[in-house]
């Protein structure tokens, strides 16, 4: 109310002033506003304008077949070759791999926030996931330089483990927070008559929950899942500090190269056709990304009915 | 009552909620686990002259102050560019535009936007800001590009908060004979300071986590460069985070690196408990 009263001074304060220029002042704002509105829409048309422009001349040139289904990456070689092939099953792999361990536990554990903890014991675990999505990403890879690639290393008694499984592992931990965000608000929204229905007539709690609630919460947790794939598949310097970077086709211990990564590592000593094929593998990843974008859009729509 | 339960019921009872608790340990397992390594490993390397010296060779210092300077810069420049920004874009959609095909196209972009990732900004920054532009790899082109990544999240914050104020604050200006603009600068904004407030400091904690759309826009180097220089000419520099990514994956300085992270941490820590102290806060203030 004081801010409505301050206006309301301020106005008659200044009541005496002419109609005209306030209207020329009313115009000018509408435009800025208007302009700062759009500005959303002309960025992503730049972002798209730009990849396709820098993009497809390679995949010309490349030929689009040999391009995408190309199973071998030899870009500084004396013949170089240019297959992505790789990259695309490495991306597709890791993410699955992430979302199989990502999902469950963040379900479980969205469970557990929304229905079993103490609302005080919820608040400290939901804090915890809030610092974790805080958590920048290269500090996920240094972890997992440190403490997974070793530890993968001993464990599968292997040569080096910087590879797809701790990548994988890597990127299952950095789902988590937005899995688990995303499906507990799922849960809770949830009707409490299910709940009450379903105790009524002798089911246990666990079951309750088992049978009804994630069952009824299923469209909102398969949008925690789209947008574990759509974190997972954009990730780049984590995935670049843990999966060893080699453009091998993937295999659990195998060193790996994901899309993301295999724009960020040649990068900056690039150059020609070699360069115009990293921008290629971007549109590629940015296509990837559009699709899931478009999934989750779809889905959050046929929530909202 | 529980004896009418049978036993493969019960068995199965057991092991999901076991499960449950299981999922719910590991994750603060997780949390405190590499939070307390992380400052095990780092904080002893964090000391006065870690903070304010630059990399160098002769005087045999690994200081960090260059980057803490780089990471202020690039704060302070992408906010000023992405605030007007943003806050005109969530004005525009919940005061001005009256077409709804409009306003949910502008909003379909935003999500666009927020969902596209980093890798792709840094890629996309480097096209249009360096090449395009010509401003070269520098702190000028990164505070740029994280313009773009950063709009999403001031316009949502700012739209939820502008749409909590209330209308009869509006008829209330309004009929008093204000403009719309008068209306908006005297009675809307200020009421949705929290909002904006938010969408501050949730943009400061993404621009302080943010290595992969800086890498190759605003570079890697470790200079220290004054406010002027900053101002004049765009130079290149590593923020704190992308400093990190330089000394564990390419110098293999883990312990620099954990100091890093370290220091990271807690600035999280802060940015996290700020963003939900200013949102309750502000939100009081207003009733």
């Amino acid at each position: 109310m004081k801010i409505l009263e301050t206006a309301i001074t301020n106005k008659l304060g200044k009541t005496t002033k002419q109609a005209k220029p306030v209207n020329m002042l009313e115009m000018i704002m509408n435009l800025i506003f208007t302009v700062c509105g759009l500005i959303a829409v002309v960025f992503v048309l730049l972002i798209t304008a730009f990849l396709i422009v820098s993009g497809v001349p390679a995949i010309k040139e490349i030929g689009i077949i040999d391009f995408l289904t190309g199973d071998i990456w030899a870009s500084t070689a004396e013949t170089p070759l240019y297959g992505i092939l790789p990259f695309i099953m490495t991306s597709v792999y890791g993410t699955l791999g992430a979302i199989l361990i990502g999902v469950p536990i963040g379900l479980l554990c969205a469970v557990f926030l929304a229905e079993i903890a103490h609302k005080k014991i919820a608040g400290i675990v939901r804090s915890a996931v809030d610092l974790l999505a805080g958590i920048p990403s290269a500090v996920y890879g240094l972890i997992g330089m440190i403490i997974i690639v070793p530890a993968v290393r001993e464990i599968f008694d292997l040569p080096d483990g910087a590879n797809l499984f701790s990548a994988i592992i890597v990127l299952a931990i950095m789902i988590l927070p937005s899995v688990i965000s995303v499906s507990e608000t799922a849960i809770k929204a949830v009707p409490k008559e299910y709940k009450e229905a379903s105790l009524a007539l002798g089911a246990t709690k666990t079951e309750t929950v088992f049978k009804v609630i994630v069952p009824a919460a299923k469209s909102g947790i398969l949008t925690a899942v789209v947008l574990g794939i759509g974190r997972a598949i954009g990730e780049a310097m984590a995935v670049m500090m843990v999966a060893g970077n080699v453009a091998n086709m993937p295999g659990l211990f195998k060193s790996v190269r994901f899309l993301t990564t295999a724009v960020a590592s040649e990068m900056s000593y690039s150059s020609g056709l070699q360069r115009e094929a990293l921008f290629s593998i971007a549109l590629v990843l940015f296509v990837f990304i559009m699709i899931i974008n478009l999934v989750l859009n779809l889905i959050v729509k046929r929530n909202k009915r | 009552m529980n004896e009418k339960i049978s036993l493969k019921r019960k068995a199965n009872c057991f092991i999901l909620n076991f499960l449950i608790y299981l999922a719910a340990g590991f994750v603060c397992l997780l949390l405190t686990g590499s939070i307390g390594y992380i400052i095990y490993r780092g904080v002893p390397y964090v000391t006065w002259d870690f903070l304010s010296t630059k990399p160098s060779l002769i005087s045999e210092t690994t200081g960090i102050f260059p980057n803490i300077l780089n990471t202020l810069y690039i704060i302070l420049m992408t906010l000023i560019v992405v605030l007007p920004l943003g806050v005109g874009s969530a004005v525009y959609l919940t005061e001005y535009a009256k077409n709804k095909k409009v306003v949910k196209i502008i909003e379909l972009a935003a999500e666009t936007l927020a969902g596209i990732p980093s890798i792709i900004y840094g890629l996309v920054g480097m096209l249009i800001f360096v090449q395009f532009c010509s401003l070269g790899t520098s702190l000028t082109a990164g505070a740029l590009t994280l313009v773009i990544m950063t709009l999403p999240t001031i316009v949502r914050t700012t739209q939820e908060s502008l749409k909590t104020v209330p209308q009869s604050y509006r008829e209330g200006s309004l009929a008093l004979g204000s403009g719309k603009w008068h209306m908006i600068r005297t009675v809307v904004l200020p009421s949705s300071i929290d909002g904006i407030v938010t969408g501050c400091i949730l943009a400061i904690g993404r621009i302080v986590g943010e290595s992969a759309a800086l890498l190759f826009t605003a570079g890697m180097a470790n200079e220290i460069i004054g406010i002027s220089e900053f101002f004049k000419a765009g130079k290149a520099g590593s923020t704190l985070t992308v400093s990190l990514y330089m000394y564990a994956k390419e110098r293999g300085e883990f312990e620099i690196a954990f100091a890093i992270a370290s220091i990271l941490l807690v600035l999280t820590f802060l940015i996290n408990f700020l963003a939900k102290f200013a949102a309750k806060k502000l939100r009081k203030g207003k009733e």
